[in-house]
């Protein structure tokens, strides 16, 4: 009985596993890197280190900002000869470290807005005025060809959102042009690009206000719509609404034609699969700035693991083809020799 | 030579139930596994049908894990995958020369099992790793893709749950090429069967 004296290796293993139920615990716990914390740190980022005064324009938008840049407005009423404290409009109010990370941060406001808005209080007709849309300013444009701007408008006019809600639907839906900033191009953390996106659906259909102007539907429950989905919190962390409710155009980075509920995604083998329709939306980006970098072998060769089932790294699958092949040609070898000899 | 075959209870009815729920699953989430690895639309298994057996055969080999691991810690059972230090790189040297020289030339098992010694010092250092390695790390890296919340999202700059992946699939390729390897040794016994059928009578065969 020489095993006495020694411990069986379930008893380490427990200990072990103990050891690292406890690391884990801690680990997970002081975990600052979670979607919700980079959403949090990049809203910090954007409040605090923006010096407005290096635009060329601050100057002139004061005058605007001065009312609208926060949720409150004063002005000296002639008649009462009195300082007038008013609220202002939330829809109105404009954040100045918003509006200057934003893509359009150089303009000054009336660049777009009319030179009438400079004098106080504004003329009701005002009210009236036309706003442009992506298209009036950036179609045509060889500038911004690369963002093929008119075929996201060919894709936006075939969409469920245009088609239901005619001319009441326009870019500014999705796209305020005071805050929007160029993301899918330019941001290379996916987790920020994808809540990023998200949220430009979630505005209103997660938002009965937002929802209620353009139709006079019950807002549905996301939640409850999304519950045949299998880990839904994970999948609505890791890719964007658009993966599965929009349509896919070859040459747009983020796609614009979004369909309609019955036309949705619903099967996990085309995300999931090793001709994901992911690879053509969510990870277009990264997957053809990888091949540029790289060059065609290397970056399809290395392309990143993402989780999302099928293993795209050639490289691991030969290797784990090779090992095999070679376990399965020694046993033939040994068997062979064994029943010869 | 006496071919007289000596017969030892070697595998009581605990160990056969275990071990043969172990190989059922363990096909099972291969094929499944592989189905989820090198899903397609056009892969015989589809892709939801074989998350759900995948997922609901990884739950019963957790299950099917403990009572073995609470069994290999209460019963003597356990005894067999203690490694014992002393001369532990010669014995396995000897047995090693044993599978890749003197199998060919007849000669007589360096380790011969005993009621003590179920396991050759190889047999006992790959069940160890298999049994205490390999399947607790599989096991808990696919508790962590079942609830993916629950995995880090970051470990040095790498997603938590891409690394819980590939070493979810490293671990499960592991255990294919060892079962593999264990399913050719079984056929090295009294005769080619003679172990298949030690697994469900519970008697050895000595040779």
């Amino acid at each position: 009985m020489i095993y006495k004296a020694n411990i069986r290796p379930a008893w380490i293993v427990l200990l072990l596993m103990l050891l690292c139920l406890l690391a884990f615990t801690m680990i997970k716990t002081s975990d600052t890197s979670s979607p919700v914390n980079i959403k949090i740190q990049t809203e910090q980022e954007t409040t605090s280190r923006v010096d407005h005064t290096k635009f060329k324009n601050a100057a002139e938008n004061e005058k605007c900002f001065k009312c609208h840049g926060q949720s409150k407005y004063t002005y000296e009423n002639p008649e009462s000869q009195k300082t007038v404290t008013k609220r202002m409009f939330s829809e109105l109010v404009m954040d100045r470290d918003v509006f200057y990370v934003s893509n359009h941060r150089e303009f000054k406001c009336t660049d777009c807005h009319s030179e009438d808005y400079e004098s106080f209080p504004h003329a009701g007709n005002l009210r009236m005025e036309a706003i442009a849309t992506c298209i009036d300013c950036h179609g045509g444009d060889e500038k911004y060809a690369k963002f093929e701007f008119e075929k996201i408008d060919t894709a936006f006019l075939a969409s469920v959102h245009s088609e239901k809600h005619n001319e009441d639907f326009t870019c500014w839906m999705c796209h305020d042009a005071h805050t929007y900033k160029i993301n899918a191009r330019s941001n290379e953390n996916l987790k920020e690009t994808i809540t990023y996106d998200n949220m430009i659906c979630l505005n209103c259909h997660g938002d009965f206000k937002n929802y209620q102007l353009l139709t006079d539907k019950v807002k549905p429950n996301i939640l409850k719509k999304h519950e045949w989905l299998p880990n839904q919190a994970s999948h609505f962390t890791n890719v964007r609404c658009i993966e599965c409710h929009a349509k896919n155009e070859d040459t747009l980075v983020v796609a614009h034609h979004v369909v309609s509920k019955k036309q949705a995604v619903r099967k996990c083998e085309s995300c999931h699969s090793q001709n994901s329709i992911l690879y053509a939306s969510l990870y277009k980006y990264q997957v053809s700035e990888k091949i540029q970098k790289e060059g065609i072998i290397v970056g399809l060769l290395t392309g990143e693991s993402t989780s999302i089932g099928p293993d795209k790294s050639n490289t691991l699958n030969i290797i784990s083809l090779a090992i095999f092949g070679l376990t399965i040609l020694v046993i033939i070898i040994h068997a062979v020799l064994r029943i010869k000899k | 030579m006496n071919h007289q075959a000596e017969k030892l209870y070697l595998y009581p009815v605990w160990v056969r139930i275990w071990h043969m729920t172990n190989a059922l699953l363990c096909l099972i989430l291969i094929i499944t596994g592989l189905s989820i690895q090198f899903s397609n639309p056009s892969t015989v298994v589809k892709f939801n049908a074989a998350v759900t057996v995948h997922n609901l055969a990884g739950i019963i080999l957790t299950i099917s894990y403990g009572f073995f691991f609470l069994g290999n810690l209460f019963t003597p059972n356990g005894l067999h995958y203690v490694i014992s230090v002393k001369g532990f790189f010669l014995r396995l040297k000897k047995q090693f020369l044993y599978y890749t020289i003197g199998i060919f030339r007849k000669e007589t098992a360096p380790f011969p099992v005993d009621e003590d010694n179920k396991f050759n010092p190889l047999q006992q250092v790959t069940y160890v790793v298999l049994m205490y390695g390999f399947v607790p790390f599989v096991i808990v890296s696919g508790w962590g893709l079942l609830y993916p919340e629950m995995t880090l999202y970051s470990v040095l700059g790498i997603s938590g749950l891409d690394l819980t992946d590939l070493l979810h699939i490293t671990a499960g390729f592991g255990i294919s090429i060892i079962m593999c390897v264990h399913i050719y040794f079984c056929t090295i016994g009294k005769n080619p069967t003679s172990n298949f059928k030690s697994m469900i009578n519970g008697y050895h065969e000595s040779h």
